[in-house]
């Protein structure tokens, strides 16, 4: 990757108990998470690409130079093209919500930024158009966090950084706000910088993972390849699951069924989530996976898929239930899967890496493109 | 009985002193609020309790240090030297800076307190939307004070129309220079004229009652429109 389509950072420092030593790549596009327990650093990393904290380091986004301790360059925040949201939403309380959404839209033009995102097409996407001339103190949690993403988009950043935008909210509100959240990322270029500790909105969002702990980079990559690396804790979290991206290649018109394919094969979901050719993504939880030796002949099961198993780990220190990651289809470019099983179930079946037997897939969940836009509501 | 007219000059003297101390309070006063509820000096709550302190000090005591600072063998009187004059004292512009020294912390703690009250959040949006710390200060961190303003500049004034104790020390009882209300007030009772001194007094007590009840409406219609 050349300079100016990767950010890249280096930031080494002592944060309050513990030290931060990161070497951080992402590219300038999608989304790339940042993830990890409370307390990792991974806001104070985010803090630091903003500007708005300072450790020693270097940092350039997309070929700009934002910080060179060795040359003694530092980019105050206001200088950076970036929009931020925070955790709360933090509107300015004395504006409406139309002057918190040209706030930086404003200052970002004086500045001679050229307008990329304009105001009625951001406030359609975000379904805020009835809210404009209310003050922030009269919305209510979900609301405020999208004038709060308008408001950073409007200010036309090459780059979005988002800390936990949705942890101060209820599961309802959340699930209100992440198609917007999805809809943003289908429309709009924008490379983001996503800080959770919901492994369920990154598997939702992100396409690129940084997993941290105690202020260092445990692994990076994409989400799909680090969610079924038995190495990394993921594979050990209770919900841990896989995502597979794929795309519609037939409706089942007659019992309402979508074939999605996949790296590797094709998964039947429920409902007809057409059109075909559309990018679907989905989620395999590791306890909705079984395995059979033979084909069956018989069952209500509808995704039996051929994999070979790659690696076997025990769960828990006592070995009573293990993780298998298994590859559909035989070839290596075929998606990967993890399963949870008892160890009895894996040495009665005999399942080690190399040998090829059926997944059977009790559910498969639609998580991403579901409905395209979301209906306002 | 005593004509109207005859009281006329002590109020007018009083309120063009507490406004002009009080626009001076505002310009002086801010900066400091500001640097006082932003710093992360250890030493500031030294320089905060420097200006805490007329709250405890006797008026009298103020009065006298500034009557030393500017009278004829202090800085003042040097300064006067430069037109010939002996001393700074006894002037109304000695009134004014003994008014601001006396009520500054009416005004600066209000609006300190303002600034702490919205933490560094808002001034964080703010530069991530491109505002520079200069205009973040006047969008974000003023208006958001505003209450803090209204209180400070209230009490700032109420307060330095109220003063006596720094005006007897510095200003003495020059007509239509350094007699103030209050000086007039004890003047009329020292000469026995009840009559004038109850007019004065009671106009004054009014005057503080409408102050405060203005300034409790006024935060109480704030707070509302937060909501």
């Amino acid at each position: 990757m050349s300079a100016a389509s990767i950010i890249s950072a280096r930031f080494a420092g002592k944060v309050g108990a513990f030290n931060v030593d990161v070497a951080i790549d992402a590219p300038m596009q999608g989304v790339t998470a940042l993830f990890g327990p409370s307390g990792c650093g991974k806001t104070t990393i985010l803090r630091c690409i903003a500007g708005l904290q300072r450790l020693p380091g270097t940092l350039s986004v997309g070929g700009e130079v934002w910080q060179d301790d060795a040359q003694g360059l530092f980019r105050p925040p206001h200088e950076r093209p970036i929009g931020y949201v925070f955790q709360e939403a933090s509107l300015f309380a004395h504006l409406s919500v139309r002057a918190n959404l040209l706030f930086g839209h404003a200052r970002a033009m004086k500045a001679g930024a050229r307008e990329v995102i304009r105001l009625d097409d951001l406030v359609e996407l975000l379904g805020i158009g009835h809210l404009l001339d209310r003050a922030p103190g009269n919305l209510s949690g979900g609301e405020r966090q999208r004038v709060a993403v308008g408001r950073a988009l409007l200010s036309q950043p090459r780059l979005l950084l988002m800390d936990e935008p949705l942890s101060a909210l209820d599961r309802i509100t959340k699930d209100e706000i992440l198609p917007y959240f999805e809809a943003l990322h289908e429309k709009l270029s924008i490379p983001v910088i996503y800080v959770s500790h919901d492994i369920a909105e990154i598997e939702r969002l992100a396409d690129r993972l940084i997993l941290l702990d105690r202020g260092r980079v445990l692994a990076s990559g994409l989400l799909s390849d680090l969610e079924a690396d038995p190495a990394l804790p993921l594979v050990h979290a209770p919900e841990a699951a896989v995502i597979l991206e794929g795309t519609v290649a037939t409706i089942d018109e007659a019992y309402g069924l979508t074939t999605v394919s996949v790296a590797g094969g094709a998964v039947v979901i429920p409902g007809r989530r057409g059109p075909v050719g559309a990018a679907r993504r989905l989620r395999i939880g590791a306890s909705d996976v079984s395995f059979i030796r033979e084909q069956p002949t018989a069952t209500t099961i509808l995704n039996c898929l051929p994999v070979e198993i790659l690696s076997v780990t025990p769960q828990d220190g006592a070995a009573i239930q293990m993780n298998i990651v298994a590859r559909l289809s035989n070839d290596a470019s075929g998606a990967r899967i993890v399963a949870r099983v008892t160890r009895k179930s894996q040495e009665v079946l005999g399942l080690a890496p190399g040998v090829r037997v059926f997944a059977q897939i009790k559910s498969v969940a639609l998580i991403a493109g579901a409905t395209g836009r979301p209906d306002r509501s | 009985m005593f004509e109207l007219s005859e009281l006329w000059p002590p109020i007018r003297l009083t309120l063009t002193l507490a406004a002009i101390a009080t626009v001076t309070l505002l310009i002086v006063g801010t900066p400091i609020a500001w640097w006082l509820a932003r710093s992360k000096a250890k030493w500031k709550e030294a320089v905060a309790t420097v200006v805490a302190l007329p709250l405890v000090l006797p008026p009298t005591v103020i009065g006298f240090y500034l009557l030393i600072f500017l009278g004829p063998n202090g800085p003042g009187g040097a300064i006067a030297g430069l037109w010939g004059g002996r001393t700074l004292a006894f002037t109304f512009e000695a009134l004014i800076l003994g008014s601001v020294l006396y009520s500054m912390p009416f005004v600066v703690q209000p609006i300190r307190n303002a600034f702490e009250a919205f933490g560094e959040r808002p001034l964080e949006a703010a530069a991530t939307l491109r505002a520079t710390p200069w205009n973040t200060f006047w969008t974000v961190a003023v208006p958001l004070a505003r209450p803090g303003f209204m209180t400070g500049a209230v009490l700032g004034f109420a307060h330095t129309v109220g003063e006596f104790g720094v005006v007897l020390m510095i200003g003495g009882n020059i007509p239509g220079q350094t007699k103030v209300l209050s000086i007039a007030i004890y003047d009329y009772v020292e000469t026995l004229r009840w009559a004038q001194a109850h007019v004065l007094a009671g106009g004054m007590l009014i005057f503080a009652f409408v102050v405060i009840l203005a300034m409790f409406t006024l935060e109480k219609r704030i707070g509302k429109l937060k909501q």
